[in-house]
């Protein structure tokens, strides 16, 4: 394990245990608001990071919106996972006119733009929920997944286990799961695992739009969005979801290349 | 080479049509209409904008008038601006998108394929980590953060630039969108650019170019940096494309009056006219970059034949 894997690993840790426990650290709830303290900059008395204009505090709105945003990446990948995987994996198992038509399918629904997808998938939930919104993000971010387990899939399908699997009479779905998931398995963790800071950055996207979590809940888009408006008065309204934004994505960026590294690594 | 390129254009027609009428099925899909309002229109009131417009008529009848059309070069009013055509909307928002987009994708590769080049020939020193580091924080950092940061570091704290709005002929209003822009693009591009470059250089013409007694910055520049391009170039095609028909974050982060809003605003408000043009223009551009693009290797690499 290298010392960025490591290093990536430890902030997720630490920031994800402080994020889970902030509700029993912070003597602040995520929506309580202290009239004593409007748009107070970082360690004035209990408020560690500061309050924003409505004297909410920021770390305890910072905690509760990363709590959000790794939860919604989290189930976002999952979905993208396993409509991924089992698309591309029985497009490139199959072949022929079947695999022909289930990645046109996906050529087309790439040359949309992805906003545009989320946007109407958006407007078909009510506003707020957001673990369906995620599922709608999950099942748009599948195509790149696809079409990586696909390509595997391919080169797998000419090898000899595979044959003697079919040799052996095993039916399709069984050589699908026993024998062709768990061989593009690592590829699959180390993709998923460069999607997660995608899905969080498309949250954070849309919460700047508007269309992400509601009030009185945060994401870090939403944050930073506020921030950016009072950052002339109160510049940590901006640094400190900004920063915690950039060191979350940092550290699973690291985490995935480093898997990545790693499965190339095995196979030179 | 001219045949080649007059192939793919025509070869765009069916493309774009298969784009038009999926975009134009999918937006139907979310409910609601363009006249739906906080404060409810009166039913004659919305059954006369609905005849007005069009929108009383069934599906397949509006899809024909669209297409209709657009035959003629008309891509329809706008139903959310009053009084503007489709065709005006996006032009004005364009005029100002591709000024920032053309100004940040030349910024982006300027930057990043002398940044990658540098990281690949210091391959694994300080200068290499550090340049890829901050490729890795540009490829991470989302618009929404790097401009609002760029605009308090140099509109507020040190005042050089214009923070926010525009005036044709003021450069000064655009350096830090184009900044913004240009950020991510230069980061995959001297990415892609080292990692390429890196093995290129191991290749054995760039050892026989050395062995004749070439000077190895002659080598890098004039033997190696070429095939090492292509990947770039194919990330580029799209990437142009996407930064040239305009970035709604950096557009709303700097009050720039761009395009890139339209597509967004269009989907959220039903103005189905509006968002149809701008997938329309986003995918003429995206095949257009993509054509000069396959263009460009052939140039790069005389190995390359286009078919």
């Amino acid at each position: 394990m290298t010392a960025r894997v490591r290093f990536a690993i430890a902030v997720l840790v630490i920031v994800g245990a402080v994020a889970l426990a902030a509700p029993w650290i912070s003597p602040w709830s995520h929506d309580a608001l202290d009239w004593q303290h409007l748009a107070s900059p970082p360690l004035s008395e209990s408020h560690w990071l500061g309050t924003d204009r409505l004297g909410r505090d920021l770390f305890a709105r910072s905690m509760q919106a990363i709590r959000v945003s790794i939860a919604l990446g989290l189930l976002a990948a999952i979905v993208s996972v396993v409509i991924g995987v089992t698309w591309g994996a029985v497009a490139g198992f199959l072949g022929g006119r079947v695999d022909a038509l289930m990645m046109r399918f996906v050529d087309i629904v790439y040359a949309l733009p992805y906003v545009f997808i989320v946007i109407i998938l958006a407007t078909l939930f009510p506003r707020g929920s957001l673990a369906a919104l995620f599922i709608a993000i999950g099942a748009v971010g599948w195509l790149t997944m696809a079409r990586i387990v696909r390509g595997l899939t391919l080169s797998l399908r000419r090898r000899e286990f595979i044959d003697a699997a079919i040799a052996s009479g095993a039916s399709t779905s069984t050589i699908l799961w026993r024998h062709i998931v768990p061989n593009v398995a690592g590829t699959v963790i180390a993709y998923a695992t460069l999607t997660i800071p995608q899905l969080i950055l498309f949250e954070s996207f849309l919460s700047f739009l508007g269309l992400g979590v509601q009030e009185p809940f945060a994401s870090l888009g939403s944050l930073i969005n506020e921030g950016a408006q009072e950052m002339e008065s109160s510049p940590w309204m901006l640094l400190v979801p900004a920063t915690l934004l950039t060191l979350l994505l940092v550290a699973f960026n690291l985490l995935g290349e480093g898997l990545r590294a790693a499965r190339e690594a095995r196979h030179d | 080479m001219i045949s080649f390129a007059l192939r793919r254009l025509a070869g765009l027609v069916p493309t774009l049509f298969v784009l038009v009428t999926l975009s134009f099925f999918v937006i139907r899909l979310a409910p609601g209409g363009p006249f739906d309002q906080e404060q409810k229109l009166s039913p004659e009131v919305l059954a006369n904008l609905d005849a007005a417009y069009g929108l009383d008529q069934p599906l397949p009848v509006q899809y024909g008038r669209y297409l209709a059309g657009l035959a003629h070069g008309d891509l329809g009013p706008s139903f959310r601006y009053k009084d503007f055509r489709v065709a005006e909307l996006i032009g004005s928002g364009l005029s100002v998108s591709l000024t920032i987009g053309l100004a940040a994708a030349l910024l982006a590769f300027l930057g990043g394929v002398p940044l990658g080049a540098w990281a690949a020939w210091r391959a694994n020193s300080w200068s290499d980590h550090a340049i890829m580091g901050f490729a890795l924080l540009g490829t991470i950092l989302p618009g929404f953060v790097v401009g609002p940061v760029l605009a308090l570091l140099f509109g507020i704290y040190w005042p050089v630039f214009r923070v926010a709005g525009y005036e044709p002929g003021d450069s000064s209003f655009l350096v830090l969108p184009v900044i913004t822009l240009a950020f991510p693009v230069m980061a995959y591009v001297a990415r892609m650019t080292r990692d390429s470059l890196v093995e290129v250089l191991q290749s054995n013409f760039v050892r026989t170019a050395r062995a004749k007694g070439l000077p190895a910055h002659i080598v890098l520049v004039r033997h190696a940096l070429r095939p090492a391009l292509i990947p770039v170039v194919s990330y580029l095609g799209p990437a142009v494309a996407f930064v040239v028909t305009g970035s709604l974050v950096v557009e709303a982060v700097f009050g720039l009056p761009g395009s890139g809003r339209y597509l967004v605003h269009g989907a959220i408000n039903r103005d189905y006219p509006l968002v149809m043009g701008m997938i329309l223009v986003y995918g003429v551009f995206t095949l257009v970059c993509n054509l000069v693009a396959d263009l460009v290797y052939c140039w790069l690499d005389p190995r390359v034949r286009l078919a």
